[in-house]
């Protein structure tokens, strides 16, 4: 981490700030299969040469435990959300292995969610609660509950390795602007944006942390910090508590733009899920 | 404790009772960049102000800048300019201005008002229509600040 603070303030002092990323030292490979955690910004990300993962600013011991699904906390719920695609639930007694043959399937959805469907915005969560609610007929699950981020955690390894694309033009271009907007407006008691931390100051520590571009490739992200699988939106919730403002509803119209918003930052991204953050 | 707490307070009181009340957020007066009179007429006290420097429920000062003075923290945030010698830097009165609102100060900065209890948005409701310091505590910090000479 501080790896990468140093590089550039030394290439910067040789007059060579250009060519630092090139001697990135980070890398990350994950049963021999390599990441993609540092690409050129998207054109639509004015403010940014460059996109980076979260994993790059982790301490080595939190990054370590990325390296190795054995290592990886994360896949203690993967394994139990196995057991729950085949567990019949609701009154037409199916289980999601009834219709979904296998969940590799699913490979490359992770990759183009939120997408904009008649109208709406749509999230995993949303695609798994409406196959338990019309598929099914059972219950929804609780948005960022144990079930679905377990279950969002299943479906979007299956595509881990590729990389983020999502669409953010068509019926999906409203949405976009309104995450941006979001994204930009100071909120809370502390009067600060996204922006104001992800943006202008990442890289950088704030008191124990070391600022990121709050990315999403990574979700739903395995968190030391409450040893749980943490959803896209319990995430933003957070970041609004802390500075002291009233979050969005989760599962909301906001949180899902916001979403859509920040993936297409991250366009380019290796999707990590479940990745491991402090 | 309690009750010498109390009665101190109350002698506090008695004792000056001309006392005015504090400046309100809304009425402190930015001049070019500063602000000319105390906001409570109380001399700050830097003992509370180093406190509420630290404090991540009050000042988090820390969060973003770095303070030499205070070794015993561990973990000093960067996203400002360090704050070792920054009374060479800046004068009473300009203190009291950027610890205030620094936006009155530095335009489009990440640093938080702390003297203004409205102008943002979707505060949570605790926090709603407060300000993140009082009065006393940001005289308390700026006399902090003070006594930060190289
Ligand atoms: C009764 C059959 C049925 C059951 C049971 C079912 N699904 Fe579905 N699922 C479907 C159908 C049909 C679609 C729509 C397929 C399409 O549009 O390509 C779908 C779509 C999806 C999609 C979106 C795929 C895409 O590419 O857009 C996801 C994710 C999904 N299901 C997950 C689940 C999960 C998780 C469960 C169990 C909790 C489940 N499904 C249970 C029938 C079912
Ligand atoms: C006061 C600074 C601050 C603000 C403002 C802030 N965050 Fe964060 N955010 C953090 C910190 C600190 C972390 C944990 C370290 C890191 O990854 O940056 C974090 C982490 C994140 C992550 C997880 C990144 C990962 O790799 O797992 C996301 C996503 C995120 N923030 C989104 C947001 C969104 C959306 C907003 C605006 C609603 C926001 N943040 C506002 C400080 C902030
Ligand atoms: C979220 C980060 C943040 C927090 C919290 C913060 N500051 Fe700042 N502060 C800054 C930044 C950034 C600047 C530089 C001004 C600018 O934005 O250009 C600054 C500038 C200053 C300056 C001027 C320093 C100089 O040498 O020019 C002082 C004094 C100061 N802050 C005091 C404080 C005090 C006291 C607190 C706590 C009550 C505090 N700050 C909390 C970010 C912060």
């Amino acid at each position: 981490m501080k790896a990468i603070k140093l590089l550039v303030s030394t290439a910067c002092f040789m007059g060579m700030a250009a060519s630092t990323h090139a001697e990135e030292p980070a890398t990350l490979s994950i049963e021999g299969q390599a990441f993609t955690i540092q690409a050129s910004a998207p054109a639509h990300t004015e403010n940014l040469d460059e996109v980076t993962s979260g994993w790059i600013y982790r301490t080595k011991e939190t990054r370590a435990l990325q390296l190795d699904d054995f290592d990886n906390p994360g896949f203690v719920f993967v394994d139990k959300a196995i057991d729950l695609w085949n567990e019949v639930d609701g009154s037409e007694d199916k289980s999601c292995a009834s219709c979904h043959e296998n969940v590799e399937d699913f490979a490359g959805l992770r990759t183009t969610l939120p997408r904009a469907e008649d109208g709406e915005l749509v999230t995993m969560e949303d695609l798994v609660n409406e196959c338990r609610t019309e598929q099914m007929g059972a219950e929804p699950w609780k948005y960022s509950g144990g079930k679905m981020t377990g279950m969002t955690a299943l479906i979007g390894l299956q595509s881990r390795g590729m990389l983020m694309n999502v669409a953010i033009d068509g019926e999906a271009a409203a949405f976009w602007e309104k995450g941006k907007e979001l994204y930009y407006t100071r909120v809370g008691q502390l009067d600060m944006s996204c922006s104001n931390c992800h943006e202008d100051n990442y890289d950088t520590m704030i008191r124990a942390d070391h600022l990121s571009q709050g990315q999403t490739n990574g979700f739903p992200t395995y968190r030391l910090k409450n040893a749980k699988l943490n959803s896209t939106h319990a995430r933003f919730k957070g970041c609004m508590k802390n500075i002291r403002a009233q979050p969005y509803k989760v599962g909301g119209d906001e949180f899902k733009s916001l979403e859509l918003y920040i993936a297409s930052r991250g366009q380019g991204l290796s999707v990590e899920t479940p990745s491991v953050r402090n | 404790m309690r009750i010498i707490g109390i009665s101190i307070a109350v002698a506090g009181l008695l004792a000056s009772p001309l006392a005015a009340e504090p400046v309100a957020p809304n009425d402190v007066n930015y001049e070019d960049g500063v602000v000319l009179a105390s906001l409570t007429g109380v001399a700050g006290d830097p003992v509370n102000g180093r406190d509420v420097f630290k404090n991540r429920k009050l000042g988090n000062c820390l969060a973003c800048h770095v303070n030499a003075e205070m070794p015993e923290e561990s973990f000093h945030g960067e996203v400002g300019p360090e704050l070792t010698g920054v009374a060479d830097r800046w004068e009473q009165q300009e203190l009291r201005a950027i610890v205030a609102n620094s936006k009155m100060v530095f335009d489009g900065t990440i640093m938080p008002a702390f003297y203004q209890d409205t102008g943002y948005e979707r505060p949570l409701k605790d926090f709603d229509g407060k300000s993140i310091l009082t009065a006393q505590q940001v005289e308390d910090v700026i006399a902090y600040l003070q006594t930060l000479k190289e």
